[in-house]
């Protein structure tokens, strides 16, 4: 990595959001996810979260979300919003 | 057709994802008020990610950005403009300098975008006092610009008053907005009515600022999308009343006659341009008649 990770957190608990927090790690990425539809999207969820990690290039880090149904298009603006935080890139 | 613009806050995803199912002839995406200043970062992508992803069938988006006293206004504009939302609504606009430096933005963004000029159109908030003796240079101020919309509530603390659901301290404000408005050929938009459980207080509201002249009126609770329709529409007396003008006319026409009058009442330009105007607002809305 050649930025440093901050912890940061991204989201909220209510219904179609999902509450993020990142938190740089020792080694390699761990995902734990909470979600209303784990049955049916808990792998995918984790899989989009693993690839927007791996595409800022984060390799360290562990990944909390929460997730209360969030659509795809809301997974990826946390995801995209968190990563920025963590990388210490733009203010609000 | 714009009759009803409903604010939604700017990174609740919830209210974001339902906004075409709400009965709002537009939706007002708001990264101003609505949006904690550590949250801007997260509306901004939320909503661009909504408005490349969603469909918002039949309705059309408006993006209220932050003003031009922030930090955030340019950035906003970098992250809305390739998404083409129909219109961009700038706060606290108070003279036609600052329309200028938004049009300016957006102009250099639609060149780099490879977007069409004023392809994203501009709808000024006024809501100061030197906004609204401004109104007229405001509305005229760009071609961008295609309606000016007034806001109550920080105008009544500009005007160190109360804020009342009568809405006699910016009556002022309204016939202001309304003549600027049309003066320059732009549309006006009134302020929304903030209580949102006084049912019979958003149909006068609503039918006052149709008799006043405003084109619609923004909202900021579904709850009132209904009164605010139904205020803004034609009824069907107003719109049997404009064909009977309009057959009258062609009528006369046909028959050499110069003035006629209908219901005892002359009929006069005005009244046909009136008629013209319900007759364009009921085809719109599904209630025009192909046999007249």
């Amino acid at each position: 990595m050649r930025f440093k990770l901050s912890k940061a957190s991204c989201g909220t608990l209510e219904s179609s959001d999902v509450y993020m927090e990142l938190e740089p790690a020792d080694e390699g990425i761990e995902i734990v996810l909470q979600s209303v539809v784990e049955k049916q999207f808990g792998d995918s969820i984790r899989a989009l979260a693993a690839e927007m990690l791996s595409e800022a290039g984060i390799e360290n880090a562990k990944l909390n979300m929460i997730d209360k149904g969030a659509l795809e298009c809301t997974l990826r603006a946390r995801l995209e919003t968190l990563i920025a935080r963590a990388k210490g890139g733009e203010d609000a | 057709m714009r009759r009803s613009m409903l604010f939604l806050p700017g990174n609740t995803p919830n209210l974001i994802l339902n906004g075409d199912s709400l009965g709002a002839d537009a939706i007002i995406l708001d990264l101003e008020d609505a949006v904690a200043p550590d949250q801007k970062d997260a509306a901004r992508v939320l909503v661009r990610n909504a408005l490349k992803t969603l469909e918002f069938r039949g309705i059309e988006k408006i993006i209220r950005i932050n003003s031009l006293d922030t930090p955030y206004w340019k950035k906003d504009l970098d992250e809305m403009m390739p998404c083409r939302p129909e219109l961009i609504m700038t706060p606290k606009t108070s003279c036609a300098e600052d329309v200028l430096q938004f049009d300016a933005y957006m102009s250099e963004t639609e060149e780099r975008l490879g977007f069409e000029k004023n392809s994203v159109r501009l709808m000024p908030l006024i809501e100061t006092a030197l906004g609204v003796e401004n109104a007229y240079e405001i509305a005229s101020a760009s071609d961008r610009v295609v309606a000016i919309f007034l806001g109550a509530e920080d105008l009544s603390a500009d005007l160190r008053c109360e804020r009342t659901k009568e809405g006699k301290e910016i009556f002022y404000a309204r016939g202001r907005i309304v003549m600027a408005a049309r003066a320059a050929g732009k549309d006006a938009f009134d302020t929304p009515f903030t209580d949102v459980n006084d049912d019979e207080g958003i149909r006068a509201d609503a039918a006052l600022a149709k008799a006043l002249g405003f084109t619609g009126k923004a909202s900021i609770s579904p709850r009132h999308l209904d009164a605010i329709n139904e205020a803004f529409s034609p009824s069907e007396k107003e719109i049997d009343y404009a064909y009977e003008v309009l057959k009258t006319i062609r009528l006369a026409e046909q028959q050499g006659r110069g003035a006629v009058a209908l219901l005892g009442k002359m009929i006069d330009k005005p009244i046909v341009m009136r008629a013209q105007q319900t007759i364009k607002m009921a085809e719109a809305l599904g209630l025009g008649r192909e046999d007249e």
